[in-house]
């Protein structure tokens, strides 16, 4: 049944919070600048909660079962991280309090930043970013001002492989730089003639993602980055799939200049339906100079008797700039902050460690019978084709019927390079038994798709909607409901 | 697939006829399927050159940029699409015609592909 | 530790992928690098890691609880309780960006729901849902109006009422393409009518702010008009919690506004994660970056349903012909904005925000009649004001601190206006703290 509109739960008369009268004289009000309507609902508490409640339960989540989309690291997490990131000393602090009566933020953020350089092998890190594709931005400004500042003004291409995120092209043309594709090897690799034909004087850089989108380790990775650096150009690493890495490998000993963390991803803070994430960026040391204002610093060292640096804000000489307002997304470095702290050294190399069991292990189950167009051993996530031997089903009507035996879809056709994709990512957090239920209904839907298609093709057939009219929602564009509000 | 023989097209699967008017091929449309909005992004009197964009075309799940088959001057913009994008899927070689252009070389013109060679290039990028 | 295999799971699992180690399935990785040892403290259970949190929050004084008269862009303001109730289900929070429609009718209509609200607001036909916070919603904007134009107009005019930090992100956004920025100096000698003589055929974008960084609220019905002569578009960027009192900047003739949404029911969070608020009018709307959701029917019984529309504007499938590279969004909270919005409804926003115009207003009343302060603009004002100060604003702060009080913001740093400070007002301040707060100024001048 259709929940309705918060405006169609409109009552003339009802409100959802009373404020005390005012306990000042009261001034003249600006007349002629005052509004006429506020359209708003007329709702009371009881009604909101039930609302977005009964809302609530329309949605799948990582709460409710496995939520295997690739390249977006749905793993779980963890209450912990809402309880502390809610403590008054952190969700009260102003962001522009006076330093000293914010050690406690800022000595949290130095310390993350810190970890995050050992953790990825940078000299610097910046936790401004507010998201993946504003970690991109950021990097890639630098990688941009860096050339600049050595009056390197030719260097005006970026080299982004056709298996690459949208956010990546997208990225590079927002800084004004031109983009070059290169495409993949039959191994999934980046194809090195067609990367040494793009190295030239006019390189800026590329943007890899390692593992790439296949789920594949760059088996040429030190190749690559030697090539780039040779041309002079840089190496941006999209974090994305940084989940596979942690203990692992870390991107700064092979060779990447820069790189942006998820947060929201390798990090555990929640996806909260659209957001929001957090995009730290690391730099090796040729781009410390750039990195955006302010950082966060000693500003005051400790003294040997045991008094406590003073934390404070430092600019870099070359900043690029300040790219978000206050101090970024605070609320979710607190949560990544605590799931480090609880994991340690040898914890972070386990979720990788187990992240990439999860994923060999799934394909191990459903190889033979999906399509596998690179056959390796892959790292926390897997490409397969969704198009079955013997029938005429696709990758969409799979990902719809698997939302039939409660669960969430793989991404699917991402990445482009492969037809009919499906890309699952199963995270250290699911157990065997999850994984082994996942499979099952992946291998009884391929039996669906030959002995039963229309199921496939009509499903989901359990959910509170069906397939939704996407064609009428872009041409008859209903963005917003507000003017049917009910009046007196 | 519906290739009509007066046409020539362009790569970017583009046709054009003898008087400069210029649309999409229905082999483009049906890769695009469903088409919900058409924007022209040229007004008439504008100088456009081969390659230059021209349109852009989205469906739900693409969206296309159309690129001017050759250079001119543009004569004329079908003004109908913004609000019946459709009709590049029920009539790509009709009706739903893009724009009309002056074309300053008819050489460029000629140097396009006729029907046979345009339905090859077709059959050679299905998977 | 959130891994739930056990050591004979483990075993069984290597055996069915046909390696003998977890160790064995990383041989792509150079060895070289493999395994690298951390330099980090070793792990906490959940029962420690708790207890330092707690000792690390405790090391802060938080606004919250403080007698605060600190705003510049972000407020102590009441989040009523059942914001937070609702965002800790984990059907909410624990759920992604919801690209399939069929399992996330929840966050769909509720998406659907922030952007009717927004709209409604702001006077405006449509919103999408949802930027990082103030400042990047501002550079969107100028984003926005250089691909409306197509390039065609490379000029960006930022009033010198616009936050500080929104013009520095604006800068740091156009850096590598041909936009220019023009900013006025002097700000608080600017006018809206100020900026007119700037404004050329060569302008896509003028940005004001309402009310003013310095709390001054100006009608921008002739800048629109003046902007709109010239071909180019308006965007004002606002505080939300004044628009239950005043006028709509879509009324004022605003193409485009954005606001930080932290004003609505979201904790201060030592500044983030906030709101970047969006708008426009609809025929602009398909050059507004950002996801949108849009009303449809499923195909299963014709039932009301919804669904990220317009996708095709966005960078999974325009990749670099897209206007922005913007992917995840704050869509947790925009959902505590709209939640806020409905709880508060039409005549709660109204109440909140005269608390704040009264409560403002009788505190610049009071502070102007201590000897050595003065309220230095004489435009009218919503929460917040310019005061004039006996002394450097850092030490006045001080002095206010050791009596419980978050003084104002000090607008040398960015101006260089020695011993001006910016105080903001809300339904928080009680008369007694707005009383203090005086009482404290007037010992601090002769301190």
């Amino acid at each position: 049944m259709a929940e309705a509109l918060i405006y169609e739960l409109s009552v003339p008369g009802r409100q959802g919070l009373r404020f005390p009268a005012c306990d000042t004289p009261l001034a003249d009000l600006p007349q002629d600048m005052l509004r006429q309507e506020l359209p708003l609902p007329e709702v009371s508490e009881v009604d909101v909660v039930r609302h977005y409640t009964r809302l609530s339960r329309l949605n799948y989540a990582i709460d409710l079962g496995m939520y295997p989309l690739g390249s977006c690291t749905m793993k779980y997490n963890p209450k912990i991280n809402e309880e502390v990131a809610r403590f008054n000393g952190f969700a009260g602090a102003h962001p522009l309090q006076p330093i000293e009566t914010v050690q406690g933020c800022l000595a949290l953020m130095f310390t993350l930043q810190e970890w995050l350089k050992e953790i990825g092998g940078f000299a610097g890190v910046t936790l401004q970013p507010a998201a993946g594709a504003h970690g991109e931005l950021t990097g890639v400004l630098m990688m941009r001002a860096y050339h600049q500042a050595r009056g390197d003004l030719r260097r005006d291409k970026i080299l982004i492989p056709d298996s690459a995120h949208g956010t990546n092209p997208a990225t590079s043309a927002m800084t004004g730089l031109r983009v070059v594709e290169v495409k993949s090897d039959g191994r999934g690799n980046i194809d090195l003639e067609a990367l040494k034909a793009q190295c030239d004087d006019t390189l800026a850089g590329i943007m890899l993602t390692n593992p790439n989108t296949l789920g594949l380790f760059e088996e040429n990775v030190q190749t690559v980055v030697q090539m780039v650096h040779q041309a002079g150009g840089l190496v941006y690493g999209d974090g994305a799939n940084l989940n596979a890495l942690l203990g692992i490998v870390r991107p700064g000993d092979l060779g990447f200049d820069v790189m942006h963390i998820n947060l929201h991803k390798t990090f555990s803070t929640p996806h909260g339906g659209g957001g929001p994430g957090s995009g730290p960026v690391g730099v090796s040391a040729a781009l410390l100079d750039f990195l955006p204002a302010p950082l966060i610093a000693i500003v005051e060292p400790g003294t040997p008797d045991g008094d406590p640096p003073l934390y404070g804000f430092s600019t870099p000489a070359k900043s690029i700039g300040r790219v978000k307002s206050f101090n970024g997304q605070f609320g979710m470095v607190v949560r990544a902050f605590t799931y480090i702290l609880m994991h340690g050294p040898e914890g972070l190399r386990a979720i990788s460690e187990y992240a990439v069991l999860n994923a060999n292990y799934l394909l191990s189950k459903i190889k033979g019978v999906y399509p596998l167009p690179y056959d390796r051993t892959c790292m926390h996530e897997f490409v397969v084709e969704g198009h079955l031997p013997g029938s005429d089903v696709h990758a969409l009507d799979i990902a719809k019927r698997l939302m039939d035996y409660n669960f969430h879809p793989p991404t699917n056709y991402f990445p482009l390079i492969v037809r009919e994709a499906l890309m699952i990512e199963p995270t250290e957090t699911e157990s065997k038994a999850s994984l082994d239920a996942f499979a099952d209904a992946l291998l009884k839907i391929a039996e669906e798709a030959r002995s039963q298609p229309e199921l496939l093709k009509s499903a989901p057939h359990n959910t509170p909607v069906g397939r939704v009219d996407e064609v009428k929602a872009a041409k008859e564009l209903v963005l917003c409901c507000g003017i049917d509000v009910p009046r007196e | 697939m519906n290739t009509p023989t007066n046409l020539k097209y362009a790569n970017n699967d583009e046709w054009i006829n003898a008087e400069g008017v210029v649309g999409v091929s229905d082999y483009a449309q049906d890769q695009l399927s469903d088409v919900v909005y058409v924007e022209i992004s040229v007004a008439v009197g504008d100088q456009v050159k081969k390659g230059d964009t021209i349109a852009t075309i989205e469906s739900v799940k693409a969206a296309a940029d159309v690129y001017a088959p050759a250079s001119g001057v543009v004569a004329a913009i079908n003004e109908d699409l913004s609000n019946t994008p459709e009709i590049v899927n029920s009539d790509p070689y009709g009706a739903a015609w893009l724009i009309k252009i002056d074309v300053s070389d008819s050489a460029e013109v000629k140097a396009l592909m006729d029907a046979a060679a345009y339905e090859t290039y077709c059959s050679g990028r299905q998977h | 530790m959130y891994i739930s295999h056990t050591d004979s799971e483990r075993e069984a699992m290597l055996r069915a992928i046909g390696v003998d180690s977890l160790e064995a399935l990383f041989h792509d990785v150079p060895a070289q690098h493999r395994f690298p040892k951390l330099d980090l403290p070793p792990a906490l259970t959940e029962m420690e890691a708790r207890a330092e949190l707690q000792a690390v929050s405790d090391a802060n004084e938080p606004a919250s609880n403080l007698a605060c008269f600190l705003g510049a862009g972000a407020y102590k303001h009441y989040t009523p309780a059942a914001v937070d109730a609702i965002l800790r289900r984990g059907e909410v929070y624990t759920a992604y960006t919801p690209y399939q429609p069929e399992v996330s009718q929840g966050t769909l209509q509720a998406i659907f729901e922030y952007q009717s609200l927004v709209a409604a607001l702001t006077g405006m036909d449509v919103s999408n849902a949802s930027h990082y916070d103030g400042a990047t919603a501002v550079a969107e904007a100028v984003n926005m109006a250089y691909a409306n134009f197509r390039g065609k107009r490379s000029k960006v005019i930022l009033s010198a009422g616009l936050h500080p930090q929104y013009c520095q992100v604006v800068n740091t956004y156009v850096a590598g393409t041909p936009i220019q920025v023009s900013c006025a100096s002097d700000p608080l000698a600017s006018k809206p009518d100020s900026l007119i003589p700037q404004i050329d055929s060569n302008t896509a974008l003028v940005i004001v702010q309402y009310p003013d960084f310095f709390g001054r609220i100006f009608d921008y019905t002739a800048l629109a008009k003046a902007v709109h002569a010239q071909g180019a578009l308006l965007a004002i960027a606002v505080n939300p919690i004044a628009l239950g009192l005043l006028k709509t900047p879509g009324e004022m003739g605003a193409d485009i506004v954005t606001a930080e949404g932290q004003a609505l029911g979201i904790p201060l969070s030592y500044g983030g994660p906030y709101l970047g608020i969006f708008a426009t009018r609809q025929e602009y709307v398909r050059k507004m970056a950002g996801r949108l959701v849009g009303e449809t029917v499923d195909t299963r019984s014709g039932q009301r349903a919804y669904v990220l529309t317009l996708t095709a504007r966005e960078q999974h499938i325009r990749r670099e012909k897209a206007t922005s590279n913007i992917c995840t969004n704050q869509g947790l909270i925009a959902l505590a904005s709209a939640i806020y919005m409905s709880l508060l409804g039409k005549h709660g926003l109204r109440q909140v925000a005269e608390l704040c115009y009264h409560k403002a207003h009788y505190a610049a009343d009071q502070i102007s009649r201590i000897k050595g302060y003065k309220l230095v603009c004489p435009e009218p004002f919503f929460n917040e004001f310019v005061i004039k100060c006996p002394k450097p604003v850092a030490e006045i702060n001080e002095h206010l601190l050791e009596h419980g009080i978050l003084g104002g913001y000090d607008l040398e740093p960015d101006y260089g206006l020695k011993k001006h400070a910016l105080l903001a007002v809300t339904e928080m301040n009680t008369r007694d703290e707005i009383d203090a707060l005086v009482e404290t100024l007037s010992e601090a001048s002769h301190g």
